[in-house]
């Protein structure tokens, strides 16, 4: 057993391959959820993923500037935290449980 | 210990400084207004529109500055100072310009005056300014959700409208979806190029200078996410699910910004990052771009079409409008080496002034027609309109002819520009289809005229609300209407100063 785990060499493939899966569950996330946070979760599994891709690229390409990258998206990810919940905060007070289904109002 | 290695890039102050008077603006009217009692009446729009005149001057400055000097780079090659990028800027301005007057007796009529808005207006063209002047993926990146954050609070705003915030969460979710593919494609970039900034990603994918092409599967999929994520920016069909439902939810005034700044910026950011970051693979997302512009011509008309809902035809009637400035992208993209030169890209760019200016204007009466709560915003809200506001109802007629491209009105010249620019480089197709869909697309117009001019009005309208139109918002209705014509019957002056 031993021998088969320092056999195998993780490069940097496998986090890249790791971070697609992950953008993936965040994409079918969004599309199939129907609780507003949950889908907001997912997106930040989206940027989340992207932020692995980033990491595992710069490590390959021996570049200091993806990982700085990431401090961006960290910080454009925050701002997203506070008007998302802001915004599902404000929609909750008026509708306690509402889900994706009870906000279709709009429609033509 | 960094302090002899690390070396901070120059700043040209005077080059950003429109970005410093929007965002300090911004700043102001935020921290002073939560220090001091309410302004008085108008105090608010007047300060953010004399914000939106200050960035655009200094932003002419800017372009005598260009013309004297040529084009540069800024702050260690993270923006650049050309004239697509400042013309985008003026057109920002004069849309927060237009849209401060517009929300000014909007927010009093609502009964939630307030500073907030101005400045998210305010901030959501520093965002638009940086997308439009952004020379590496990551800063257009940053200029994206400065200015799609904004857009989300601005669209939720109207706290007393269970509408307002159903926009504004679909935005919300919507847009951070689509941001995260934009994001996704940033960094496949990244990996096949080995740097975000376009100039090296340009350098690196030169096909001539030896490179090989082992990374193409990388900048590909890199360059199919970043359309996506451009793609649902400017709400271009089969990406503009979001459009008619946060358009006719958001507050007019709002509505009116996300079409006229949001869409200029995007546009922006489109020909940056296809023709200054990728021209070398034009070739591989040119029919990506046809075939995203003939289904949004096409769908847009046909679904605007089938609308009952004023807001939700102009929604798609703004998709259609995405689908000619594509097709002025595809033109563009036909010769990428000139560096933002081309026909294709001054018709881009002119068309997006012109419809910033429009559709300001439109819905500038769509505003005074839905009273109170956007409530009458459907087709039954126009009625008898030429009865009692002949004015208005003639201004709102100038301003759809407009928009359907009727000759004499800018919006001619606009279509006329991009329908032009296809044709020289010989996409033919997509320019009889973009003709098609204004055919289409002018029904969709007409109907709101025959609203207003011919249908009769029902008992039951006497009991509606009076429309009122205050002078600021005449003011932003008279400008629109007087540039539409101006530029109509004598579009030579802007012809000739398009970039």
């Amino acid at each position: 057993m031993t021998s088969f785990i320092t056999a195998v060499t993780v490069t940097t493939t496998w986090y890249l391959l790791l971070a697609a899966m992950l953008f993936a569950i965040g994409v079918v996330g969004v599309m199939v959820r129907r609780n507003p946070l949950i889908l907001f979760m997912c997106i930040e599994l989206m940027l989340n993923a992207v932020n692995l891709t980033f990491v595992a690229l710069a490590r390959r390409l021996g570049d200091i500037g993806g990982q700085s990258t990431v401090f961006f998206v960290m910080v454009v990810a925050a701002a997203e935290v506070v008007v998302g919940l802001g915004i599902i905060v404000a929609i909750l007070r008026r509708k306690p449980g509402a889900t994706t289904d009870d906000l279709a109002e709009l429609k033509g | 210990m960094f302090a002899d290695t690390l070396q901070g890039p120059s700043v040209d102050w005077f080059a950003m400084s429109p970005l410093l008077v929007l965002l300090g603006g911004a700043l102001v009217l935020l921290l002073v207004a939560s220090l001091t009692p309410p302004w008085p009446k108008r105090w608010y729009a007047i300060f953010a529109a004399k914000c939106a005149i200050g960035a655009g001057v200094l932003s002419l400055l800017l372009w005598h500055q260009i013309d004297k000097e040529g084009a540069t780079t800024l702050v260690g090659g993270a923006l650049v100072l050309d004239k697509p990028a400042v013309w985008i800027a003026i057109t920002i301005c004069v849309a927060v310009f237009l849209c401060a007057l517009v929300t000014d007796d909007y927010l009093r009529r609502e009964g939630i005056d307030g500073p907030e808005l101005y400045a998210l207006y305010l901030l959501a063209a520093v965002g638009g300014v940086v997308m439009a002047a952004a020379n590496d993926l990551i800063v257009l990146f940053l200029g994206l959700e400065i200015l799609s954050i904004a857009l989300y609070v601005m669209a939720a705003s109207h706290r007393k409208r269970s509408e307002s915030q159903e926009s504004g969460i679909k935005y919300f979710v919507l847009g951070g979806f689509s941001s995260a593919f934009f994001l996704y494609g940033v960094a496949l970039i990244y990996g096949g190029a080995g740097s975000t900034n376009f100039n090296k990603i340009v350098a690196v994918l030169e096909p001539t200078t030896g490179s090989d092409r082992t990374n193409d599967a990388l900048v590909l999929a890199g360059i199919a996410l970043l359309l996506v994520g451009l793609a649902f920016k400017v709400a271009a069909v089969p990406f503009h699910f979001w459009t008619p439902d946060v358009y006719q939810g958001a507050p007019t005034p709002v509505t009116a910004f996300m079409a006229s700044a949001g869409k200029a910026a995007a546009f922006g950011a489109m020909l940056r990052v296809l023709l200054e970051a990728l021209p070398n693979w034009s070739d591989d997302y040119r029919p990506a771009v046809w075939m995203i512009a003939l289904l949004t011509l096409v769908g847009g008309s046909v679904m605007a079409v089938v609308q009952t809902n004023v807001k939700r035809m102009l929604a798609f009637s703004s998709v259609s409008h995405a689908g000619f400035i594509l097709v002025g992208v595809e033109a563009a993209a036909h010769r990428p080496g000139a560096p933002m030169g081309g026909d294709g890209v001054s018709s881009v760019l002119m068309y997006l002034m012109i419809y910033s200016v429009l559709v300001i204007g439109t819905f500038a009466v769509v505003t005074a027609v839905g009273r109170t709560g956007d409530a009458a915003t459907d087709l039954a809200g126009f009625r008898g309109l030429a009865k009692h506001k002949p004015t208005l109802a003639l201004a709102m007629t100038v301003l759809l002819l407009a928009q359907a491209g009727v000759p004499l009105t800018s919006g001619f010249i606009a279509k006329f520009g991009v329908i032009t620019a296809a044709v020289d480089v010989h996409s033919y197709a997509i320019a009889i289809a973009a003709m098609v869909s204004a055919v289409i697309a002018a029904f969709v117009y007409l109907r709101i005229m025959v609203s207003m001019w011919i249908t009769d009005e029902e008992a039951s309208d006497a009991a509606r609300e009076e429309v009122r139109v205050p002078a600021l918002l005449w003011v932003a209705i008279g400008a629109s209407v007087a540039f539409t014509l101006a530029v109509g019957f004598f579009p030579g002056w802007l012809i000739n100063i398009t970039p």
